[in-house]
């Protein structure tokens, strides 16, 4: 049952040595450091070279598609100043430049594949350091513009998808297990942001005092199954006391998606939501997580706007949403 | 009107709405009887309040008076931003940091993890090239060209180093 990990995620936040760090940083230094890193980023030997976006001269709308695509966080597209984003082909690797601190190095993946992401990024970061110096101390380890990331400066995150949880209302008390874990509970697009589609992130939220190796092998051994547990439960329960209940949640949320006129951004997450948990009990047939996911993220406001090729207010976008998912799963034959 | 606990009825300081098998349940409550029923809302550690506890000894109001000579901030501008100004703070405020740190970390409070290969030598350089490049901004500011020249080409001959 790991298809619930939608996704993994690993981060490490990096400094240069000898600047401040960006919120002390002059606008000379802040476009000395995005037009340096810039360059080193694309020239590095990857097997899969990285295109940098100049986040500041972009509008708003390729911006928010950056935020939907996970390539950016929120704080990035919304703040001022140099700035900017380099990512691999695959989009599977990325380097945000001048956020909260100078560097911001990701590896996201689909599913459970947090040794893969770790490996991935961690030769980002064996390159660059061939290119640039870190602010490193020997006691605090990678040193960040806030202390509650340094030492590793590593941030390992899963997004999961626990519907189950949330209809047996046992959601509480697996979220304060993590917490116990010392985990943060995010929303989907990361801090301060709701648990939108029955998707949570998890994250480590200390750094400092164990390796990167440590905090990647804790999640794959001890954090990522205990919340796949806690959902496989909740769902074995759900199926043997309120089957009928679970199969309607699935069959309606498929029949509006199918027949819907108008649809909101937050509708469709929460009934695709629904619908995710049918593909993975096995009652939709027809239906790929591939597809699912593709529409996840079409759905989204700014891509939705790319696809149509045009600037959509929010009631034209509700239109356009319920008629591409009419469409796409309506071409679905045999299910239910 | 202040909502009361439904529990002891002291004053309610969350609202929660639950849909329970269809049938909508508000409940109210305070942070004492929330935690008891194991509903939490504090996702991240309250680095404000850690913080302002720290500085209400005798000797976190020495600390607050800091100051990183590099970068000019204080420790309570960083108190009230959470950042820091530059990799210098970790020293200067070493002393104030710790409890953070430590509260942050689950007690930890030395790295164990990956080190660049170019670690040792670099802390020294990193941090007379921090203190530079502060004095470049000051000379540029006063007008000292002549100066903030003589500053450029020791930043510069630093980096090639």
């Amino acid at each position: 049952m790991s298809d619930l990990v939608v996704s993994s995620r690993v981060r490490l936040a990096r400094n240069i040595g000898g600047m401040p760090f960006l919120s002390r940083c002059s606008d000379s230094q802040r476009s000395e450091l995005a037009s340096g890193l810039s360059q080193t980023l694309q020239g590095l030997a990857l097997a899969e070279p990285m295109q940098y976006i100049d986040v500041e001269s972009v509008d708003e709308l390729e911006r928010q598609m950056l935020v939907e695509r996970h390539l950016i966080s929120r704080n990035q597209a919304e703040a001022a100043g140099p700035r900017g984003v380099a990512f691999s082909t695959q989009e599977t690797l990325a380097a945000m430049v001048n956020e909260e601190d100078h560097l911001r190095l990701q590896a996201l993946r689909s599913g459970l594949q947090l040794e893969q992401c770790y490996d991935e990024v961690r030769h980002l970061d064996d390159l660059l350091e061939q290119h640039v110096s870190y602010a490193f101390s020997s006691r605090f380890g990678y040193l960040t513009a806030c202390p509650t990331n340094v030492g590793t400066a590593l941030r390992v995150s899963v997004m999961l998808h626990l519907p189950a949880l949330k209809m047996t209302g046992d959601i509480e008390k697996a979220l304060r297990a993590g917490r116990d874990m010392n985990l943060a509970v995010r929303g989907l697009y990361g801090e301060g942001t709701e648990a939108l589609g029955d998707l949570f992130q998890v994250s480590n939220q200390s750094t400092l005092g164990r390796s990167e190796e440590q905090i990647i092998t804790d999640f794959r051994d001890q954090i990522v199954p205990a919340f796949i547990d806690y959902e496989t439960r909740s769902r074995e329960l759900l199926l043997k006391t309120r089957r009928a209940a679970l199969e309607d949640k699935v069959f309606r949320a498929w029949s509006v998606l199918r027949s819907a006129r108008v649809m909101s951004a937050e509708e469709a997450l929460y009934l695709l939501s629904h619908i995710r948990l049918g593909l993975s009990l096995q009652m939709l047939p027809g239906l790929t997580i591939e597809l699912l996911n593709q529409l996840s993220l079409l759905t989204q406001p700014a891509h939705l706007q790319q696809l149509s090729g045009k600037r959509m207010n929010p009631s034209e976008r509700g239109e356009y949403r319920a008629k591409l998912l009419r469409d796409t799963l309506g071409a679905i034959k045999g299910v239910g | 009107m202040k909502i009361k606990c439904q529990k002891c009825g002291k004053e309610a300081t969350l609202h929660v709405t639950e849909i329970v098998q269809g049938q909508k349940i508000e409940k109210h409550l305070c942070q004492h009887c929330a935690n008891q029923e194991g509903i939490t809302i504090q996702v991240q550690m309250p680095l404000a309040q850690v913080l302002e506890e720290l500085l209400q000894t005798a000797a976190g109001r020495e600390l607050a008076n800091l100051r990183c000579d590099v970068c000019g901030i204080n420790f309570l501008e960083f108190r009230q931003k959470g950042l820091l100004g530059c990799p210098n703070d970790y020293t200067v405020f070493e002393q104030a940091l710790m409890p953070l740190l430590e509260r942050a970390h689950e007690g930890a409070s030395q790295h164990v993890g990956r080190v660049p290969g170019s670690a040792g030598e670099t802390e020294r350089r990193q941090n007379e090239l921090l203190r530079l490049r502060s004095e470049l901004k000051d000379a540029v500011a006063s007008e000292q060209y002549e100066r903030a020249v003589q500053i450029r080409d020791r930043i510069k001959e630093l980096e090639v180093e």
